[in-house]
Formats: C-alpha cells, structure tokens, sequence
C-alpha cells in the first residue's frame, strides 16, 4: 500500500506519523495522574506503528505513472475491511449490552463492562466504525466514477481513512475507560473531536478536489448527498462539541453548552447525525450501487431534486422534537414536530424513487440477494422515516419517549436501512474493486440476507411491544384515581422483550460475521481473467481508445 | 425554470457547497439563537445554588458510568408523571449543568427529583447490589465506587473550566475546592463550616457512605442523587398550587 504513494508522499507520511507520535507523548506525559495518560501512549503507539509500516517501503521504487490512467482504489478497499471489522466488533457489543439489560450481573465486578460504559461502544462503534468506514469508501468509490476522475493524490484518502480510524480507537477505548462527554453520539472527549475536525476537513478539501477533476459536467446525484453529508456533519460536530478542557492532561472537558441551551443544540446535533451521517451518506449509496445493480436508471431525477433540498433543509429543524414537554419553550417543539411531519414528503420521495427504479427489474430482486438487500433497504428507510415523523408529533411522543419504542425506531433504520444498504453496497463492490466474477459463496449472501431480515424484525417487534406497554403502564390509573403501576412493575414486564431483541440481535450479528467471512474468501480467491471494460478515468479511456 | 437553474447549480462544486450551507444553516439559527436572547426561555431563581465540589465530582461519575442512557432528569409537563416523580422541571433547575444530562431513555426511573426521596444507607445498599433493595433490578451493580477514593486534589482546575463556560464559582470556591471536596463527606474536621458558608446554609454535610474515614467515590455520588432537585424551590413555587418542597430523607 505504501508502494502506491510517491516518495514524496511517503515522507510528508513520515512526519506525519511522527508528529502524531509525538503529540501522543507530550499528552502521555501532561496526564500522568489521569486517563489521558493511557490514551496519550495509545496515540503514541498508533503514530509509531504508521511510522513503521512508512519506513518499510520509504525507499521503494516510485510508482508508475500509469497509475494515474486507473482509479485510486487502494484506500477503498482498506476501508471496507475496517468497517466490515468494526460491524463484527460493535454488532457483538450490542448484543452483549442488550444481554447486560436482562442479565445485569454479567459485568464481572469490573467498572469498564456496565451498561452505562459499553453502550457508547456499541453505539459509536456502529455509527462511526461500520457506517462512518463503509461511507468513505463508497465516497471515494462513487466520487471517482461519476467525475469519471483519479483522486488528486494518493496520501490524503490514506490520511482520511487511517485518521478517522483512530478517531474511532479512541472514542471506543475512551468509553470503556470512562472517558465521555455524555453527550449521545458525540461522547468522545475534545481531543479526538480536535483530531477528527482535522481529519474532516481533509476529506472535504479531498472530494472537492476530485470534484474540481471531473471530466463529467454535471455533479451526480449521490456526490450531492455525501458533500452534503461531509459538511453539514462538519459543522454539526464543531458546534455541539465546544468545550473547555479542564487541563491538558485531563480528558474531561466541560461543554460551553448548558441546560436548555445545551439540550438544544444536543438534539439539533443528534437528529441531524442521523439525518446527515446516517441518512444524507447511505442516501449517496443508494444513489449508486443501487441503479448499478439494477441496471436501470434513477426512476426520477426531478424527484431527486426534491428529496434532495427537502432532507438538507427540513431536517435541521427536527431536533426539537427530542424534548416534547420538557423545559424547551413550547414554540421550539411546535417547530420541530412540524418540520418532522414535513419531512415525510422528501423521505418518501427518496424511497419511492429507488423502488420505482426497480421496476423492470423485479426478476433481478428476486433472484439477487444483493440486489435484495438494497430493495429492502428502501422500504425500512420508508417505513422507518414514517415512523420518525409520527413519533415526532407531540400527543404520539408522550406514550413513546423515554421508552423503547424509541430504540426499536432507531434500529428499524440502523438495521433496516442503514446496515442493509451498506451490506447490499459492500457485496457489488467487493467483486468489482477485487476483479473478481462473483462472490465467494452467492449461497452465503442469502443466508446473511435472511437472517439479517428476520433479525432486524425479531427486534423491532420486540421493541414495538416492550416500548407500547411500557408507556401505557407508566400512565395508567385505577379507578381511584391512583397511578397503577410502580415503575418495577413496568421493568418486570420487560424483561422477555429484552431477551427476545437479544435474541435478534444475534441473529443479525451471526449475518454480518458470515458476511465478513465470504467477503474475506471472495478477496482471497483467484481474480477473474477478463479484465472489467471502461473501468478507467477518462482521460485514461480515450487514450486506450486511440490505441 | 427551475429545473434548468438546478442544471446550472450542479456544474458547480462550489455553488453546490454554499447552497448546502445556506440551506441547511436556517434551521439551527432559528431554533437555537433565540434560546439565548428570549429572556424566558429560562426562568428566574434567585436561590438557585452551585454544586458543590462534592457534588461536582459526584456529577462528573454520574457522566462516566452513562447513568444517563437509563436516567431522565427530565419530568414532563404529564399528570402521571408529575405524580410519580414530582413538579414538572424547570429550564432554571439545569441552568449550571455543563452538559445538561436531560437524558433520552428510562429503562430505569427518572431522577430529576431524587435527592431526599430515600436514605444514604438505602443508595449506598442499592449502588452496592441493586437487586439487595430491588429484587426485579436491571441496573448493574457499583460496588467498586466505596472501594475507590476520590480525586481531590484536581477540582479547582475542574470548576474554574465550569467558570470559564459560565457557571459563577466565585474565587474562594475555586481555591478551597478540594478541602470543600473532604469537608463535606467528614463532618468531624474543622473547616467543615467552611462548605456551608460558601455554597449555602442547605449544604448537606454528613457521612454519605457510612465510612467516615475515607472520601470515595461512594461519598460523591451519593452526595450528587441527594442534591438532584433540591438546588432551588422554584419547581414547587412556580406553579398554580404553591407547596414547600418535601422534607428530605437523610
């Protein structure tokens, strides 16, 4: 991989890594007394490890400049491998919390393994490991081969990609050490936010440059959804994670943010992650591997104008609808449930425009596993954003906040359309990036779409039942006019819900293992003897053409 | 026509940017600004009082075993909850909270309102092994905190970062901090009116733990659940049926 970057690049590397190396001893030895200290020497060894694997291949020949008729695929590649690593490591702590909830003696007496501690894990562990990898591989995928244009360099993808990953090490082993600001998807402390507003903007300055390269006059549709996604995550993350350190060699810091005003822009922050990381990204994806799969073209490209500006515009309104009946001024809610309605409109107009591209092309779902789980994905990405609005509508919200009906929504898009869109992604692009005919086993491929279906389901049943009783119970009077229910009651009706998502939850990481391992056959298995057609910048093309 | 304008707009990256700014900026900007110029979004209580640096570090292990993705400290303006937890709570009671811990999920109880609801002793049994109080308890078990000391000896540098983001610690809170810290939990040493005197003659300062010889992690939490709702009188005041707040449980 080294061998790719020219010399020049491989020393700008070097220092980087030292430099990152150094920034983790200078940190190491502020802390001593605190937390930092552990993370300090985990940034030094990571630094030194990048430093390592540099030096190796410093002084190997320089690559060819025929490289530059291809794609940049490399970064792609080592992308998928580290979000298909991250789905096997944060799929398996969800299921460990979800067993925690049922079986809480299962901590060993040790701080690090209670709920409040893994669950961050599991959480980040998805949306920034397995979502947060597999979308800046398809990014730069996409980004490529509808500019028909190389990415500019080979370092900067490389520094993405490496930097976001430690920025992952480091929000996850911080969790686990009890390193967190509390704030819900953005609990990482204000060194790893410092580090990823660094790696960030790298990746945005790396798509526009490739954008500026492109050969194609009009931008593509899903390069919309990730700049979208890539700068409105940006300025989400500046925002929301504003702190004051308590020292340098402190991992605590204090969030300028307080009460009211902190749970606003919280929640402003929290919905608009799920609407630009989790929605605005796969969106990109769906946008692409989607049509490709299909062989069919985008059934709308006036529907995707509208879903396009009505997700980027409406959502940042929706936050508030995260704190109906609290402190938060009535007027705010009112805004929020509002727009949250409204936005059913562009988010059905994305989902009825994937499925209407697949008219015509209904034999290919059937008989397609990948194809399948893309289609799936765009009815949970229905179903789940009609959920989200009629959640958000405020008399819905006082039976279900606080409950798990909250939970069970979120994993009908976490699972249902997020993961599914990725997994339908990752098995059209493993064989095409590999130059490989086929996956290893196609037999696999279904088995991973069937249970990762019925486990999504298992779940959200599971959480639809256990969240509706329990917020009727919390409101149910006897006819003296007492509240019926002590809150252990509504606990102890739980508890078969909380095996049965358990239960699905399995189901759905027993897919994603047997996943990562045909994806990890396919990769290692012979390449294909035909080589792909038209795979090539265009530059590159026209001169194989004038031969 | 404005699909030929949307043609032109996706010939340019950047034109494309700004656009994705502008449009995705007016949502925040119209919700979050006001928060901060609309002089009731938060309400006026005057005896609203500080954590102290006991609380504080109580605060701060509340934070980093995630209490809150099980906790609310957040009742809504619902009868039922109003009559199982207490007054709906107020945008003041939060006003000091860096981060507010609202909260999102109640797998266990809301605990806006907990402080003096039940005794040292019954937190202490029920953070030891909750299934000893609550048989049908989920919540893991925190028997380590009693073994752990407290930190002491960094909060001045905590609560002048909580100055510094605008809570007003004056300079002698920020300078005695860590003796308040000790004080607090040891009732039998000499400074202990020194506590009092600083953050208010309703400062609760005893033995949390039932150890007096050690200030642990114990002490601090539980000094924290005991203050949680007590920080002002607003919450029971400021409603049509005026009552005073519930004697506390020691």
């Amino acid at each position: 991989m080294i061998l790719t970057l020219t010399e020049a690049e491989r020393q700008i590397a070097l220092g980087i890594s030292v430099a990152v190396a150094l920034g983790g001893l200078v940190l190491a030895a502020a802390g001593t007394q605190d937390t930092m200290e552990v993370h300090g020497w985990l940034i030094l060894v990571f630094g030194a490890i990048c430093a390592i694997v540099v030096i190796r291949d410093l002084w190997g020949p320089e690559p060819p400049r025929s490289r530059l008729e291809s794609y940049y695929d490399e970064p792609i590649k080592a992308g998928i491998i580290a979000s298909m690593a991250w789905a096997v490591v944060a799929m398996f702590v969800g299921v460990w919390v979800a067993a925690l909830l049922a079986f809480p003696d299962l901590t060993f007496d040790g701080a690090w393994a209670s709920f409040g501690r893994l669950r961050p894990v599991h959480t980040s562990g998805v949306i920034f490991g397995f979502g947060g990898n597999a979308l800046i591989a398809t990014s730069l995928h996409v980004v490529q081969r509808t500019s028909r244009a190389r990415l500019p360099d080979q370092l900067s993808p490389w520094f993405v990609l490496v930097g976001y990953n430690l920025f992952c090490i480091l929000a996850a082993s911080g969790y686990l050490l009890g390193v967190t600001q509390s704030k819900e998807y953005a609990e990482a402390e204000w060194y790893a936010d410092i580090w990823l507003v660094i790696v960030w903007v790298t990746y945005f300055v790396l798509y526009i440059r490739t954008l500026a390269r492109r050969k194609e006059p009009h931008i593509y549709v899903a390069n919309w959804y990730f700049m979208a996604f890539i700068l409105v995550v940006a300025i989400l993350h500046i925002i929301n994670n504003l702190a004051v350190p308590v020292s340098l060699g402190h991992a605590k810091s204090y969030t300028i943010w307080s009460g009211v005003q902190d749970a606003m822009v919280q929640w402003w922050y929290g919905h608009n992650a799920v609407a630009f990381f989790l929605t605005a990204g796969f969106l990109g994806m769906l946008y692409y591997y989607l049509p490709i799969r299909a062989q069919r073209p985008i059934f709308s490209y006036r529907l995707s104008i509208l879903s396009f500006w009505g997700i980027t515009f409406f959502y940042m309104w929706a936050g508030s609808h995260h704190l109906h009946y609290t402190a938060l001024p009535h007027w705010v809610q009112t805004l929020g449930m509002t727009f949250s309605v409204m936005l059913l409109v562009p988010s059905w107009a994305s989902a009825g425009n994937a499925l209407l591209t697949l008219n015509g092309a209904w034999h290919r779902v059937r008989d397609d596993a990948t194809l399948r789980f893309m289609m799936v994905a765009a009815v949970f990405y229905g179903i789940s954003t009609f959920e989200g609005s009629f959640l958000a509508i405020r008399p819905v919200n006082s039976l279900s906040h606080y409950t798990d009906w909250t939970v069970g929504h979120v994993h009908a898009g976490a699972l249902g359309w997020v993961a599914l869109i990725t997994f339908g992604s990752f098995y059209t692009l493993v064989p095409s990036l590999w130059k490989r005919d086929t996956m290893y086993s196609p037999a696999l491929v279904e088995w991973h779409f069937w249970l990762s279906l019925a486990g999504t389901l298992i779940y959200i049943f599971a959480m639809w039942n256990s969240g509706i009783i329990q917020g009727l119970m919390w409101r149910t009077y006897t006819e003296e006019g007492t509240l019926a229910y002590s809150f252990i009651d509504s606990l102890r009706a739980m508890y078969p819900y909380y095996i049965a998502r358990t239960l699905g939850g399995l189901f759905f990481l027993i897919g994603a293992v047997i996943g990562a391992y045909n994806m990890w056959r396919t990769i290692r298995s012979a390449p294909s003897s035909a080589p792909v057609e038209g795979d090539v910048p265009l530059s590159a093309a026209t001169a194989v053409a004038r031969g | 026509m404005a699909e030929l304008f949307h043609r032109k707009l996706e010939r340019s990256a950047i034109g494309f940017v700004l656009a994705i700014v502008a449009a995705a900026s007016v949502g925040g900007l119209v919700e979050i600004a006001p928060l901060f110029t609309i002089d009731e979004t938060v309400e006026k209580a005057p005896d609203m009082r500080l954590y102290t640096p006991l609380e504080l570090a109580g605060r701060n292990i509340y934070v980093r075993e995630g209490c809150y993705a099980c906790h609310s400290q957040m009742i809504r303006t619902l009868q039922d909850e109003v009559e199982r937890y207490g007054p709906y709570s107020l945008a003041v009671e939060s006003k000091y909270d860096h981060p507010m811990l609202w909260g999102s999920k109640r797998t266990g109880p809301d605990l806006a309102r907990i402080g003096g609801k039940y005794s040292d002793f019954w937190h202490v049994a029920h953070l030891t092994n909750p299934r000893d109080v609550v048989p049908d308890s989920n919540m893991p078990a925190y028997s380590w905190l009693a073994r752990t000391a407290l930190r002491v000896d960094d909060l001045p540098l905590h609560l002048k970062a909580l100055r510094a983001a605008g809570v007003p610690y004056t300079d002698a809170m920020i300078e005695n901090a860590s003796v308040d810290a000790y004080d607090q939990a040891t009732p039998e040493s000499s400074t202990s009116s020194g506590v009092a005197d600083r953050y208010g003659k309703e400062t609760q300062v005893r033995v949390f733990d039932d150890v007096a010889t050690e200030v642990t992690e114990m002490d601090a939490l539980v000094a924290y659940l005991q203050v949680l709702g007590r920080l002002t009188d607003a919450p029971y005041k400021n409603t049509a049926a005026p009552q005073k707040p519930p004697e506390p449980v020691r």
